[in-house]
């Protein structure tokens, strides 16, 4: 009987904007070009809708790695959505290594709806630095979860 | 408004140090309003908290409520019912919130987790200046709406000193020269002439040099009948 170590296989959580992202994830789909299953996709109007506490919570329970893909710089539908946005995960970067993360867990990817290759590029790109950093010592697989599975985050009274 | 910063994350894990369960007040005022004390931010912190002494070997569990309010009474005290489990409160509120949890709730730790700055607006998005220090004597109808005790560094009731250089203070080449904006402000309004009378010296002691302040307001305080 082998004793293999099991491959680490990360959680990363993309949040996509629908204008390009999305569409361009959809797009290598629709190309039978694959990418990692690492990538777990969330929807969103535009990246400017995705804010600190959001991807922090990713972080909190157990992702590996949190990618924020909006549009290139200057064709935000909603004119500085992916600015903002970029602003702010400059600000978790610089959070997480205070938290005692590596910054390098979560990254803005500029993308148009019509790059799907240049999608899977990127996205393939990000879990490779993330399988190259090992599993966040926050996630499940090192039995360090704050969060129960299923609960939206931790701590919060009503 | 009032503006505050959050302290930095290592200040907080020391005070917090022997704690294993606190609650993170926010406040909806204010420090809201400047981005340091509101839900999101107490949400940011808390989790930051959780994670980091998570990673620490010691976790602290950090849970999270925010008030309307943390200056008044009747806003916190329904914080009461469940204060018992927590070993300390963390106030993301102002200074004045801090010390209302602190008298509200006596016997139990109320830790700041922000640094109260001063009384000021936001200039521009993400930017905030101070306007008042609350001196307790206003002088801005002389001076063309341009307050001399915040805004110029050596609070000066006379003009501009030799340090101003094409209206732009010499202590911070991104501050204007209090005293050059208010002339200018003056010569606009056609009130230059009268910044030329003379001005009494002004009574400080309406400021911090007369101690502790206090307003008592006797036409709508409560009469000690009703207090009880």
């Amino acid at each position: 009987m082998t004793t293999e170590a099991k491959e680490f296989e990360p959680e990363v959580v993309a949040f996509c904007c629908r204008h390009c992202a999305y569409s361009a994830a959809d797009l290598a789909g629709g190309g039978r070009m694959t990418y990692p299953c690492a990538i777990k996709i969330v929807e969103m109007p535009c990246t400017g809708r995705a804010n600190v506490l959001e991807i922090l919570h990713a972080m909190e329970n157990g992702a590996d790695g949190v990618a924020v893909a909006g549009c290139l710089p200057g064709t935000c539908h909603y004119i500085k959505g992916n600015t903002h946005a970029r602003q702010r995960v400059d600000h978790v970067s610089e959070l997480l290594t205070k938290i005692g993360l590596e910054e390098m867990r979560v990254r803005m990817i500029h993308i148009s709806a019509a790059m799907g290759a240049q999608f899977v590029a990127e996205v393939t790109n990000f879990v490779e630095t993330i399988k190259d950093l090992g599993p966040s010592p926050l996630s499940r697989d090192t039995g360090n979860a704050r969060v129960a599975p299923g609960s939206e985050h931790a701590g919060s009274k009503p | 408004m009032i503006v505050a910063e959050q302290k930095p994350l290592d200040e907080i894990k020391t005070m917090l140090e022997g704690c294993k369960k606190v609650l993170a007040v926010g406040c909806g005022t204010c420090v809201t309003v400047c981005f340091a004390g509101g839900r999101r931010e107490v949400g940011i912190l808390s989790a930051s908290l959780r994670m980091s002494t998570d990673l620490d070997g010691e976790a602290i569990a950090v849970e999270e409520t925010t008030v309307q309010r943390q200056c008044e009474e009747e806003y916190i005290a329904p914080l009461e019912a469940d204060l018992e489990e927590y070993d300390a409160v963390l106030s993301l509120g102002c200074g004045v919130g801090v010390q209302s949890l602190a008298r509200q709730f006596p016997g139990k730790r109320i830790l700041p987790a922000l640094n109260t700055k001063f009384m000021g607006f936001p200039s521009e998005h993400g930017v905030w200046e101070e306007r008042c220090q609350g001196c307790g004597n206003c002088v801005l109808h002389i001076t063309g709406g341009v307050c001399p005790v915040s805004r110029c560094p050596k609070q000066l009731f006379n003009g501009p000193c030799g340090g101003s250089q094409d209206g732009i203070c010499e202590v911070d080449p991104g501050t204007e020269c209090a005293w050059h904006t208010i002339c200018t402000n003056q010569l606009e309004l056609g009130l230059f002439e009268e910044m030329m009378k003379v001005q009494p010296a002004k009574d400080w002691s309406t400021s911090r040099d007369g101690g502790h302040r206090r307003i008592v307001r006797e036409d709508i305080r409560l009469p000690e009948i009703e207090k009880a």
